[in-house]
C-alpha cells in the first residue's frame, strides 16, 4: 500500500501543521512585514511558556485525565524563578523539585483513590494559587540573569523561540512516541486492562506522567519569567485553558490516549498566532479569546468530519 | 521431579466451578499432550470458555486438581503461572491498544523487548510471524491498530501471542480465532497451528465451523453442561455425529408442549427488521407473537433488538415498529439495572409519563404500581424501597420484566434474560410471557436455550448478524437450530 | 487516621448533605468563639447572601454532574459575565425594564446552553471541551460588548439583591425557593428521573425509554440560564456587572457540588447539601480571615479542603454484581 495523505489518518495528523501553515500564510498576506526575523520573534515572543505548559497538559491527558491547575502551576513556579530562585539558588532548585514531586504524588493519589481528576487538580488551583500569593503578594519579584540570557539567546538565521519550540517538540516525541517507555505510557491510555495485563504497573505509568507534567510545568514557569523578568500570582492563570485548547488543536483527544508532543506545540504556536493575526486585522483585542475559541470548534469541526468520512468508508 | 515422555502437557482432573447457584463446570477431566491440536466443541453454556479462563489462570476453579508435566500446580496457578509455563491464549475480545501500532503493540505483550534499536527487533519479530503465519498479509506493522480492519487486528493479535521472545511457549488456546478471518486467512491460521503442533506445541481450538475443527485437531472434545460429554479421535467424527453429539446434551425431560398447532400468521404485523448490510432476510412480528431468536451466543441478536428499539417512533429505512416498545435486558449490568436506585424506582422508569399529576409524578400511583407488580412477579423482598441490589439475580430479572410488563408497550424485546436464573424464576416467567401475549402483546425474544425457544411461535435462527434460517413452532428441533447455528453445516 | 476516615467516609455515605452543615456549623463557631460572639449575626447574614449565589449556580452544575461522569459545564463565568452585561444594559437603570432585563438574562442562558450541547452532539467531543471551546466564544463577546460598559442596575433591583425581609437577606429567601423548586424538579418530574438513570447508566437509561439527548439538552440549558440568572442578580447586587464577576465561580460550583455530597460520578445528587456546602466555603473563608490569615494560606487551606473531601469520598467505587 502506498502512503496515501488522503487517508483519514494522515488528514488527522496534518491538521495541526495545516491550521497553522494557513494562519500563517494568513498572517503573512495582511502584513507582508511580519515575514521576517524581527516579526516571527515578536509575534511568537510569549509561545515558549504555552508550549510548555500545552506540553505538560498533554502528558496529563495521555492517560485521560486533565489539569485544571496547570496555570496555577505555572503562576507559582514562575513566583519562585522570580524570588527564591534568584536568592538562594539551592532552596530554589529544592522548591521547584518539591514541586514536581506533589504532582507525583497526586498521580498517586488519583490511581490509588480513583478519583476525578478534575475535581483533585480543581482543588489544587486554590492550593498553588494561594501559596504563588503567599511567594510574591505584589507583583514583582527579579529573574535571576542567568534565566533571562537563556531565554534570550540569540540564534541566527531563525528566531530563537522557533528552534527552541522545535527542539521541545522532537523531544518530546522521541521521548513519548518513540522509546519503548513511551510505548508503555501510551498504551495505558489506550486499553489499560491490556496493558496491566500484560504485566505493567498502571500506577507507576501515571505516576511517571504526572511527574513529568510537573517537570514541564516548572520549565513553563521559568521560560515565562525569564521572557517577562518579574511575575505576580496571576501572571498565568490562563494557562490551564491555553494549554487544553493547545492540546486538541494539536489533534490530542481526551479519550483513549491519542496525543501528540510536535502538534501539542504547533497548537500552542497556532492560539499565539492567533491574536497576532486579529491585531493585524484591526479586529478589537476583545476578540483574541474568542478567535482562539472560534479556531478551536473549526479545527474539531474538521475532525469530526475526517472522523465520519472514516466511518463511512 | 519425573518427567516422562507420557506426561500429558496439562491434565485436568474433576475441575469444578461455580457461579453462585450455576454450575459453570461439574467435574471436568480432560488431559492435553504436548505435539496435539484438540477441538473443543459445544453448545452455549456449556462451559467451555470457563475452562479457558481456568487453564489461562484467569479463573480460579472451586475444586479439583491441575497439573502441569506431572506436578500439581492447583496451589500456585494464575496469569503469571501460565505465562511462566508457556500458556498463552487469544480470546475472542481483543486485547490490543487501538492508539498504538503493530509494533508498539508488540512491545507492550513483550516486556524483553527494549533499549536501544527496540522498534526495529520488535519489527522483525512481528513481521517474521506475520509472515509465517499469513504469508502475503498486507498489514503494514507501522500502522495504528485503530487503523486496522477486524480481521487484521484479529491477526496481529493471534501473531502477537505466537511470537516468541525468551519465554517458552507450550499451550496456545485459540477462542474463535478465526470468527472475523475469511476462508483463505484462516486457511493459513489453521496451516501454521498444524506445524506448531507438529514441532510439539499443544493447540486448543474452539470454533463454531466444525469444518475447520474436523480438519485441524487431531482429538475433539464435546462440552455439554459444564461436563465432558463426549470425546473421540477427530478422524472418528463426521460434521453429522459432531452435531448429534452436541445435540444430546439435552437430556432433561422436554417441557410438555400442548398445543403444536401453528397459527396461521395472519395478525396484523407489528416490526419488521433486516439486519443492515447483512443477507436478505427479514425478521417479521405479528401482534400477539412470542418470536425467537436464536444461534450461538454473540451472533448479532443484540445489536438487532437495539436497532429494533432504536426504531420505535422514529423513521429508520431497514427496522419499523408500530407502537411502544420495551426492553428486557440480559446483561443487568450494563443494559439494565440502576445501581443507586430502589427496586421501585428501576420498575416505574419506563412508565413515570403515565403517573403524572399536574405535571409532577404522583408518589400514590408510583407505590400502587410498585406494589401491584411485587405481587405479579412475585419480587420477594420486605420492602420495594430498598436498593435493587438487596434483590437476588434471579429477582433483579423478575424486576427488569416488571419494568417493561407494566409499561404501556405493546412489543416487548427480550436479549436473553434468563441468563442464570433459577428454574422456578423461570417458569413463574414464562407463564406471565404466555398470558402477556395472549393479551395481544409480541415478544421478542433472544435466548440461548433451546428450550425457551420452543416455547416460541416462531423463531429465526442468526449467524454473524445475519437471519439464516426461520422456522414455525411445528418444525422447531435441536438439531435444525444447531445445524443453522453452525457453518457450512447449514447449506 | 485511618479509623477517623472510615468513619467520616460512612458519616458521609448516610447523609452526605450532613456533613456539609456539620462543617459549616463547626467552622462558625469556631469563628465566634474566636471573636467572643462579636458580629455572629453580620456573619450570618454575609453568609448567606453571598453563599446565595454559589447556591443558585452550584445548582445548575449539580444537574450536569448528575448527568454523568465526564459532564461538567465550564463555560459558566463566561455566562455569568455576559449575562450582568446584557441584563444590566436591557434594564439601563430603569424599574420598568426589570422584567426584561431579566428574561434577556436567561434567553443569553438559554443560547449559551444550546450552543453548548449542540457543540457536545454535533461534534461528537467531551463535554469539558465543548463547552471549554463555547467559553471562549461567550468571553470575547461579553468583553466586547461590556467594553465601557458601566451601567448601575436599577434602583429597584438593587434594592431587591441587597434588601432584607425579617432580617434574612431577600436573595437568600428567593434562591431557598429556587432550590426547593430544583429539588422538586429532581425527585418529582420525570425529567429530574430521567437525568438521574443517565447519570447511573447511559445505556441502561436509553434502553429503559428514556429520551436521552432531549433530557441532556435540557440539562445544559437549565445549567447555563441559572448561571445566567446569577450574572443578572450579582450584577444587581454590586452595582452593575464587571468582566471578571463570574471568575470564581466556575472552581465554586464544582466545589460546592462535591462538598454537598453530590456523586462526582454521576448519578446521585443533593440539592439540600448545596447549601450546607455553600455556607461552608464562605465560612471558612471568613474564619481565616477573622483568624487574621492571609489571603495566600486562606486559599491554600480552601484548595487543600477540596482536595480532602474528595478524597474521603473516594471516586466511583466498582459497581457490586
Amino acid at each position: 500500500m502506498m502512503p496515501n495523505l488522503m487517508t483519514p489518518r494522515a488528514l488527522r495528523s496534518l491538521l495541526p501543521a495545516i491550521s497553522f501553515t494557513v494562519l500563517l500564510i494568513g498572517i503573512f498576506y495582511v502584513q507582508p512585514r511580519a515575514m521576517s526575523f524581527m516579526g516571527l520573534n515578536l509575534m511568537l515572543n510569549l509561545a515558549l511558556p504555552i508550549a510548555l505548559a500545552t506540553i505538560a497538559q498533554m502528558f496529563i491527558i495521555t492517560m485521560n485525565d486533565i489539569d485544571l491547575s496547570l496555570g496555577g502551576f505555572v503562576s507559582f513556579t514562575a513566583c519562585i524563578g522570580a524570588t527564591l530562585l534568584g536568592e538562594s539558588p539551592v532552596l530554589g532548585v529544592l522548591a521547584l523539585l518539591a514541586c514536581i514531586g506533589v504532582y507525583a504524588l497526586l498521580g498517586a493519589l488519583i490511581h490509588v483513590r480513583n478519583l476525578p481528576s478534575i475535581v483533585v487538580t480543581l482543588g489544587m488551583s486554590f492550593v498553588w494559587l494561594g501559596a504563588a500569593i503567599l511567594v510574591l503578594p505584589t507583583p514583582g519579584g527579579q529573574a535571576p540573569d542567568w534565566l533571562r540570557a537563556i531565554v534570550s539567546v540569540k540564534t541566527p538565521f531563525v528566531p530563537f523561540v522557533i528552534v527552541a519550540s522545535a527542539i521541545i517538540a522532537v523531544g518530546v516525541h522521541l521521548f513519548l512516541m518513540r522509546s519503548s517507555t513511551g510505548v508503555i505510557l501510551r498504551g495505558a491510555g489506550g486499553n489499560p486492562q491490556a496493558v496491566a495485563r500484560a504485566g505493567w504497573s498502571l500506577f507507576r505509568a501515571k505516576v511517571t506522567l504526572y511527574a513529568l507534567a510537573g517537570f514541564f510545568g516548572v520549565l513553563s514557569g521559568l521560560t515565562l519569567v525569564g521572557l517577562t523578568t518579574s511575575a505576580d500570582a496571576n501572571i498565568a492563570l490562563r494557562y490551564t485553558l491555553l494549554s487544553i485548547a493547545g492540546v486538541i488543536l494539536g489533534g490530542g483527544e481526551f479519550v483513549g490516549g491519542r496525543v501528540s508532543p510536535i502538534g501539542a506545540v504547533l497548537g500552542a504556536l497556532t492560539l499565539t498566532l492567533a491574536s497576532s493575526l486579529l491585531s493585524f486585522l484591526r479586529i478589537s483585542g476583545d476578540w483574541q479569546i474568542g478567535a482562539q475559541g472560534a479556531i478551536l470548534i473549526l479545527v474539531l469541526a474538521l475532525r469530526t468530519l475526517v472522523n465520519r468520512m472514516e466511518r463511512r468508508k | 521431579m519425573t518427567v516422562t515422555a507420557e506426561a500429558p502437557f496439562v491434565r485436568l482432573e474433576n475441575i469444578i466451578k461455580n457461579y453462585g447457584a450455576v454450575r459453570a463446570l461439574g467435574g471436568v477431566e480432560l488431559t492435553f499432550n504436548s505435539g496435539e491440536c484438540v477441538g473443543l466443541v459445544g453448545h452455549n453454556g456449556a462451559g467451555k470458555s470457563t475452562l479457558m479462563q481456568v487453564l489461562a489462570g484467569n479463573v480460579q476453579p472451586d475444586g479439583g486438581e491441575l497439573s502441569v508435566l506431572g506436578q500439581n500446580e492447583s496451589m500456585s496457578y494464575g496469569v503469571q503461572r501460565a505465562l511462566e509455563l508457556g500458556v498463552r491464549c487469544v480470546f475472542q475480545e481483543l486485547s490490543l491498544c487501538p492508539n498504538l501500532t503493530v509494533v508498539e503493540n508488540t512491545r507492550i505483550r513483550h516486556p524483553s523487548i527494549t533499549g536501544f534499536g527496540w522498534r526495529k527487533r520488535a519489527s522483525l519479530l512481528i513481521r517474521s510471524f506475520l509472515d509465517d503465519i499469513f504469508p502475503g498479509n498486507s498489514i503494514a506493522v507501522d500502522d495504528l491498530v485503530a487503523d486496522l480492519t477486524l480481521g487484521q487486528r484479529q491477526m496481529v493479535e493471534i501473531a502477537t501471542v505466537f511470537a516468541k521472545t525468551t519465554s517458552s511457549l507450550r499451550l496456545v488456546i485459540l477462542d474463535e480465532p478465526t470468527s472475523s478471518l475469511d476462508h483463505a486467512i484462516a486457511g493459513q491460521l489453521l496451516a501454521y497451528v498444524r506445524r506448531f503442533v507438529t514441532e510439539g506445541g499443544c493447540v486448543i481450538l474452539i470454533s463454531h465451523i466444525l469444518g475447520e475443527i474436523l480438519s485441524t485437531c487431531d482429538r475433539i472434545v464435546v462440552m455439554g453442561d459444564g461436563r465432558v460429554v463426549e470425546e473421540r479421535p477427530a478422524a472418528r467424527f463426521t460434521k453429522h455425529s459432531l452435531v448429534e453429539a452436541m445435540g444430546h446434551v439435552n437430556h432433561a425431560p422436554q417441557a410438555h408442549q400442548p398445543e403444536t398447532v401453528v397459527k396461521a400468521r395472519t395478525a396484523p404485523v407489528v416490526a419488521e427488521i433486516q439486519p443492515p448490510r447483512r443477507g436478505s432476510m427479514t425478521l417479521t412480528a405479528r401482534k400477539g407473537e412470542i418470536i425467537g431468536l436464536g444461534g450461538l451466543a454473540g451472533q448479532g441478536q443484540t445489536t438487532l433488538l437495539v436497532l429494533l428499539q432504536r426504531s420505535a417512533g422514529r423513521h429508520i429505512s431497514f427496522a419499523r415498529c408500530s407502537g411502544p416498545v420495551a426492553f428486557v435486558a440480559g446483561d443487568r449490568q450494563t443494559d439494565g439495572v440502576f445501581p443507586l436506585w430502589s427496586i421501585g424506582q428501576n420498575i416505574t422508569i419506563r412508565s413515570l409519563g403515565t403517573m403524572r399529576r399536574f405535571g409532577l409524578i404522583d408518589p400514590k400511583k408510583e407505590r400502587e404500581m410498585e406494589r401491584r407488580w411485587k405481587e405479579r412477579m412475585a419480587i420477594r423482598t420486605p420492602d420495594m424501597a430498598n436498593n435493587i441490589y438487596t434483590l437476588s439475580g434471579g429477582n433483579q430479572q423478575k424486576a427488569l420484566f416488571a419494568r417493561a410488563l407494566a409499561s404501556d408497550a405493546e412489543i416487548i424485546l427480550m436479549d436473553d434474560p434468563m441468563r442464570g436464573v433459577d428454574i422456578g424464576t423461570k417458569q413463574e416467567v414464562y407463564h406471565i410471557i404466555r398470558s402477556e401475549a395472549a393479551k395481544g402483546r409480541t415478544f421478542i425474544w433472544y435466548t440461548t436455550e433451546f428450550e425457551e425457544l420452543t416455547s416460541c411461535d416462531y423463531v429465526y435462527v442468526l449467524r454473524d448478524g445475519a437471519i439464516v434460517s426461520e422456522m414455525p413452532r411445528s418444525e422447531i428441533t435441536e438439531a435444525k437450530v444447531l445445524q443453522s447455528s453452525f457453518e457450512e453445516v447449514a447449506q | 487516621m485511618i479509623s477517623t476516615v472510615s468513619k467520616l467516609r460512612t458519616f458521609a455515605g448516610k447523609a452526605p448533605w450532613g456533613f456539609s452543615f456539620f462543617g459549616a456549623a463547626a467552622i462558625f463557631l469556631a469563628t465566634i468563639v474566636f471573636t467572643d460572639g462579636v458580629g455572629a449575626g453580620q456573619i450570618i447574614t454575609t453568609a448567606l447572601t453571598f453563599g446565595t449565589m454559589y447556591v443558585i449556580v452550584a445548582l445548575g452544575q449539580m444537574y450536569v454532574i448528575t448527568a454523568g461522569p465526564g459532564n461538567v459545564d465550564l463555560s459558566i463565568p463566561s455566562t455569568i459575565a455576559l449575562a450582568g452585561a446584557v441584563s444590566m444594559k436591557i434594564m439601563d437603570g430603569n424599574d420598568a425594564l426589570i422584567l426584561w432585563g431579566l428574561l434577556a438574562a436567561i434567553g443569553v442562558g438559554i443560547a449559551v446552553g444550546c450552543f453548548n450541547f449542540a457543540l457536545i452532539r454535533l461534534l461528537s467531543i467531551p463535554p469539558i471541551i465543548a463547552t471549554l471551546s463555547a467559553s471562549f466564544l461567550v468571553q470575547s463577546a461579553s468583553i466586547a460588548y461590556g467594553r465601557g460598559l458601566r451601567i448601575r442596575p436599577p434602583e429597584a433591583f438593587a434594592e431587591f439583591a441587597t434588601g432584607r425581609i425579617w432580617g434574612l437577606p431577600t436573595l437568600a429567601i428567593f434562591a431557598l425557593l429556587l432550590t426547593v423548586i430544583g429539588s422538586v424538579v429532581l425527585h418529582r418530574t420525570v425529567y429530574g428521573r430521567s437525568v438521574t438513570a443517565i447519570g447511573q447508566n447511559q445505556r441502561a437509561a436509553g434502553l429503559a425509554g428514556v429520551k436521552v439527548d432531549r433530557v441532556r439538552w435540557t440539562t445544559y440549558v437549565i445549567c447555563a440560564s441559572l448561571a445566567a440568572l446569577c450574572g443578572a442578580v450579582l450584577a444587581g447586587f454590586s452595582g452593575g456587572s464587571s468582566l471578571n464577576m463570574g471568575e470564581e465561580y466556575l472552581l465554586a460550583s464544582i466545589a460546592v457540588v462535591v462538598i454537598g455530597g453530590s456523586s462526582v460520578a454521576g448519578g446521585q445528587s443533593n440539592v439540600a447539601g448545596l447549601w450546607g456546602a455553600s455556607l461552608f466555603m464562605y465560612l471558612l473563608v471568613t474564619m481565616l480571615n477573622t483568624f487574621g490569615v492571609g489571603a495566600g494560606i486562606r486559599m491554600i487551606m480552601t484548595g487543600l479542603m477540596i482536595v480532602a473531601i474528595i478524597t474521603i469520598a473516594g471516586g466511583p467505587k466498582p459497581s457490586r454484581t
